[in-house]
């Protein structure tokens, strides 16, 4: 069996505000976007601040609040989709940072906001398999460094930052079984296309889709229709197996935390689920949608405001580029 | 599919205007109110109302209401 024994995180200093981009785009009425999408301030990467940087402080914050030595740890995984070079992994500049025994496996693996959970079940198999005993699982992300400065929604919606979350054989929640899955064949509707070996030149190519708007082949492009399709598609369904992967009934889930998407697209996922509003979390106004660290985000302040306490059985869920979605139970 | 109940519950995808303003013929993408949320609603409610998908391109290739009506009604 695998727990989950620590979670922290950690958020660039720059913050961005709601006014901000209200300033540049005077047509938007900032309390509407508040409203729908739930963001009023996100955090933003420095010019040379990567996301290994950010998964180094998490992962010292975690060390801290837990009072964790970096001996201790015998694996490392960094989830994150803008690493610090094409090679080598960040995972292995962050095991020689980190002060992290030379014995210890490290890697990388590209997912987006299921990157959590695919981690989970990851670090759970390396724990049961007996291949490790004490697994980092680094989550990171500067998606800001992605986005077209013209482009106001999804500049409205992502933020940075990093979590750390430590797995071992005992701990504060029991993982559960993973229901995972994938489709490629949405690929395109949430991509950058150019950097790296398909289109390794930028290209400074852009055209229109089709909902009006702009599709940059050198920034990040999200079709915001197809990808809210996808969502009210794969999630509602993928809860149902995970209740059954982990014979549980609905009622014996004391709370929801879904990746922090955006509060419109939340409150869609809870209706179509008829899930209560107390048993379902929703809080990205201070972050944004953070990417893969957004559940680990929410779990620590859900532990810290002890919105979730001993007992309790939480549902968790990624979903969204590759397309790739996955949940699991968490057994406090 | 009756289009007073479509028409009821796009409306309700309008923040700041008043219901009785939508109507079959209305030019919905030119009201002031109009914006890409506003799509993002409308796939919300026909996918959970009507268990129907329309995409992005759908909508904006609707100019009245009743087109929009017809296409989630001949899905």
């Amino acid at each position: 069996m695998a727990y989950i024994k620590g979670i922290s995180y950690w958020l660039p200093e720059k913050i961005e505000s709601v006014s901000k981009l209200v300033e540049e785009f005077p047509e938007w009425d900032a309390e509407k976007i508040i409203r729908k999408v739930g963001v009023s301030s996100r955090h933003i990467a420095g010019k040379n601040e990567t996301a290994g940087d950010l998964a180094e402080k998490a992962a010292r914050k975690l060390f801290a609040e837990y009072a964790i030595s970096p001996r201790e740890i015998d694996f490392v995984m960094l989830c994150t989709q803008s690493p610090d070079y094409f090679l080598p992994s960040t995972a292995c500049l962050l095991q020689h940072r980190l002060g992290i025994p030379t014995t210890a496996g490290a890697f990388d693996y590209d997912l987006g906001c299921s990157g959590c959970i695919y981690g989970l079940a990851l670090a759970k198999g390396l724990i049961s398999s007996g291949t490790a005993n004490n697994v980092l699982l680094l989550t990171a992300e500067t998606y800001s460094k992605y986005l077209h400065h013209s482009d106001k929604s999804n500049r409205s919606i992502f933020g940075d930052g990093a979590a750390a979350c430590l797995i071992s054989a005992e701990g504060e929640a029991e993982i559960g079984n993973f229901v995972l899955g994938t489709d490629g064949k949405g690929a395109e509707y949430l991509i950058v296309r150019s950097g790296a070996a398909r289109m390794r030149e930028k290209t400074g190519y852009a055209t229109t889709d089709e909902e009006g708007h702009t599709k940059h082949d050198d920034y990040l492009y999200m079709n915001g229709g197809a990808i809210f399709n996808f969502t009210l598609d794969a999630v509602p369904k993928m809860r149902q197996q995970v209740l059954q992967k982990n014979c549980m009934e609905a009622n014996e889930i004391d709370l929801y935390v879904f990746h922090q998407a955006n509060k419109f697209m939340l409150d869609t996922l809870r209706k179509v689920c008829v899930i209560d509003k107390d048993r379902f979390y929703v809080d990205l106004s201070t972050t944004g949608n953070t990417v893969s660290s957004s559940v680990f985000i929410a779990l620590k302040e859900c532990m810290d405001t002890k919105r979730i306490q001993k007992g309790m059985n939480v549902m968790i869920a990624g979903f969204g580029v590759g397309l790739s979605w996955g949940g699991t139970i968490l057994k406090f | 599919m009756d289009i007073h109940e479509f028409i009821k519950q796009l409306a309700e995808q309008f923040d700041d205007t008043d219901p009785s303003e939508i109507k079959p013929d209305t030019k919905f993408q030119e009201l002031e109110d109009w914006s890409s949320l506003t799509a993002m609603g409308i796939i919300a409610f026909v996918k959970t109302i009507y268990g129907k998908e329309i995409t992005g391109l759908e909508i904006r290739s609707c100019s009245t209401v009743a087109d929009l009506f017809r296409i989630v009604s001949n899905k």
